[in-house]
C-alpha cells in the first residue's frame, strides 16, 4: 500500500543517487516549499467552500450551487476574481508595513506547518520542542494584524487590531495551559512522542474528565486566537466594517483570508495531534482484531479526517453563536477559562504523578 | 456561596450552548428544512408565504364591480403619498347624487408595501397581491390605475 513516507523516501533516495548532497538539500527544500504552498492553495479552496456550505445548511439555505457540480467550483471562481482585482494601497497608509502585513500573516502560517506530522513518518521538521515552537510562532500572528491595522491609517482598522491584540494575548494563556496538560501526561514536547504515547488510546479518552475540559478549553481558545466568530472582534463586520483588513483589496485581502483558513487548519491539526492522536488509528486497549482492522486505514486519512472533524466543529460554533462584546470576551478568558484551566492542570499533574490515566 | 454561583454560571452557559448547537446541528443534518427558492427555474411552482406583499391591487368580480366607495381612507393612511383617489359623483336612477371613484391612482414606485392602506380600508376593496416582477422600461408604467375602466361599485357596499 502506498503512503506518504514511502513516496518521500523514494524521492530522497533517487535525489541522493543523482545529485551531490548540497543540491539534494536545496532541491528538497524547494519541493517542500512548493508542497506547502500547494497545500495552502488547496486548503483555501476546500475550506472556503466547506465554510459556505456548512453555514448555508445551518442557516437553512442552499449555499453556492451554480458554479461547477453542486457549486463546488465557487471558491475557484472567487480566487480568479480576487487575482485579477486591483490591489489598492491607500495614500495615507504606511506603504511598507501595509504591504508587508499580509505576507507576514502567510509566513507565520507556513512556519506553523513545519512540525506537524501529516502521516506516519511524514513530517517537514521533526523538532524536539515542537509544541513550544508552535505556541511561540502562533503568537507572531498578532503582529501581522497589528501591523495591518496600524499601517492602514484608518480608525476602524486600528480598533480592530487593538481588540485583536487584547484578545490573542489573553487567549494564548488558556490555549497554552490546555496544551500543557498533554505535555504533562506525555512528558515530551516532541509531536512524534506525543502521537506515539496515544498508540493505545487517544488522550481525550485516556485522560478522563480533566482532558475533556482541557480539550473544550483548547477549542474555545484557538477559536479566539484565529479571530473567528463568536470571537471575531478584530473584523467585526457590523461595527468595524471589516476591522484590520478594511483597507485591503484584491490579492492582499486574499492573503489575509487564506491565512485565516490555514490558521484554522493548523490549530485543528495541532488539536487533533494533541488530543485525538494525530495520524494514530483508533485503538481500543487490547482488542487485537479491532486494532488490526483500524491499522488498514492509511495514517494520512486518519490525520485529515480528525483535522476536518475539528474544523467542522469550529465552523459549527461560528454559525451558532453571536459575536461577543470585548468585555464579555475578556471576562470569559480571565474569570472563567484561565482559573478553570489552572485548576485543571493541577488535576492532570496529580493524575500523571499517581498514574491514574490508562 | 460565590463558588456555587460560579459553577452554576458555567453549568448554565454550557447548557445553553448545547441547546444552540443542537438546533443548528438539526438544521445542518435535515436538508428538508431548507427554505431557499431557486427563483428563475421555479417561476411556475413558486411557493410564497401568505405574508408576502408584492403590490396593491383592487379585486373585481366577473360583473366588473369592485368594493371601493371612494372614502379616501387609504389615501389618508398612506405614509408617502402612494395612493391618490379621484372621486366623481354618480347620479343614481332616483336622481340622487352618490360619491364614487373615478380613478384610484397607485404609484408603485413610491410604495413600500407597508400594508397600512389595506388595513385602513373599511370595505375590503384593496388587497396585497403576490406579484413581484415589477421591472419596466418606462417609469410612467409604474403609475397604475387600480379600478378597471367602466367598473362600478358592487351593490350593497356603502
Amino acid at each position: 500500500m502506498w503512503s506518504f513516507s514511502d513516496i518521500s523516501k523514494s524521492i530522497d533516495t533517487w535525489l541522493n543517487a543523482t545529485f551531490s548532497p548540497t543540491w539534494v538539500m536545496v532541491i528538497e527544500m524547494i519541493i517542500a516549499g512548493v508542497c506547502v504552498i500547494g497545500l495552502f492553495a488547496g486548503l483555501g479552496l476546500v475550506l472556503v467552500i466547506m465554510e459556505r456550505k456548512v453555514s448555508a445548511w445551518i442557516q437553512i439555505r442552499l449555499g453556492p450551487n451554480r458554479v461547477g457540480p453542486k457549486g463546488m467550483l465557487q471558491s475557484l471562481a472567487d480566487t480568479v476574481k480576487l487575482l485579477v482585482k486591483e490591489g489598492l494601497t491607500p495614500d495615507g497608509a504606511d506603504k511598507m508595513l501595509f504591504n508587508l502585513a499580509p505576507v507576514i500573516a502567510l509566513i507565520v502560517a507556513m512556519l506553523l506547518m513545519a512540525p506537524i506530522a501529516f502521516a506516519r513518518n511524514f513530517q517537514l521538521w521533526d523538532l524536539n520542542i515542537g509544541v513550544l515552537y508552535v505556541s511561540a510562532i502562533s503568537s507572531i500572528m498578532v503582529i501581522s494584524i497589528l501591523m495591518a491595522g496600524w499601517a492602514s491609517n484608518n480608525k476602524y482598522s486600528l480598533m480592530g487590531a487593538m481588540r485583536s491584540g487584547a484578545q490573542i494575548v489573553s487567549y494564548e494563556l488558556s490555549a497554552g495551559l490546555s496544551i500543557m496538560t498533554v505535555v504533562i501526561l506525555t512528558g515530551s514536547l516532541n509531536f512524534n512522542d506525543i502521537i506515539q504515547s496515544q498508540a493505545d488510546g487517544w488522550w481525550l479518552f485516556k485522560g478522563h474528565i480533566p482532558m475533556l475540559i482541557a480539550f473544550v478549553i483548547f477549542i474555545i481558545a484557538v477559536t479566539a486566537e484565529t479571530n473567528r466568530a463568536p470571537f471575531d472582534l478584530a473584523e467585526a463586520e457590523s461595527e468595524l466594517t471589516a476591522g484590520f483588513h478594511t483597507e485591503y483589496s484584491g490579492m492582499k485581502f486574499a492573503l489575509f483570508f487564506l491565512a485565516e483558513y490555514v490558521n484554522v487548519f493548523i490549530v485543528c491539526a495541532i488539536g487533533a495531534t494533541l488530543f485525538l492522536g494525530g495520524w494514530m488509528p483508533f485503538h481500543i486497549g487490547h482488542w487485537e482484531a479491532f486494532n488490526h482492522v483500524m491499522d488498514y486505514i492509511p495514517s494520512s486519512l486518519w490525520f485529515f479526517s480528525k483535522t476536518f472533524f475539528l474544523i467542522f466543529l469550529i465552523m459549527w460554533f461560528r454559525w451558532t453563536f453571536p459575536r461577543m462584546r470585548i468585555d464579555q470576551l475578556l471576562n470569559l478568558e480571565w474569570k472563567y477559562l484561565l482559573p478553570i484551566s489552572m485548576f485543571n492542570i493541577l488535576l492532570v499533574t496529580i493524575m500523571a504523578i499517581l498514574g491514574w490515566h490508562f | 456561596m460565590f463558588l456555587k454561583n460560579y459553577i452554576l454560571d458555567i453549568y448554565h452557559a454550557i447548557k445553553s450552548m448545547l441547546i444552540g448547537l443542537r438546533r443548528t446541528g438539526y438544521y445542518f443534518t435535515h436538508h428538508k428544512e431548507i427554505i431557499t427558492q431557486q427563483y428563475p427555474e421555479n417561476r411556475l411552482t413558486l411557493n410564497l408565504p401568505d405574508r408576502f406583499k408584492g403590490e396593491v391591487v383592487m379585486p373585481h368580480d366577473d360583473k366588473n364591480e369592485h368594493r371601493c366607495t371612494g372614502c379616501t381612507a387609504c389615501e389618508l393612511a398612506c405614509p408617502n403619498g402612494t395612493i391618490k383617489v379621484i372621486t366623481k359623483f354618480d347620479i343614481s336612477p332616483e336622481g340622487k347624487k352618490k360619491k364614487a371613484i373615478d380613478k384610484l391612482v397607485y404609484h408603485l414606485e413610491l410604495c413600500t408595501m407597508c400594508n397600512l392602506c389595506v388595513i385602513a380600508c373599511p370595505s375590503d376593496a384593496i388587497k396585497m397581491a403576490q406579484t413581484f416582477e415589477h421591472s419596466v422600461f418606462n417609469r410612467s408604467e409604474l403609475t397604475k390605475i387600480l379600478n378597471n375602466p367602466d367598473s362600478k361599485i358592487m351593490d350593497g357596499v356603502e
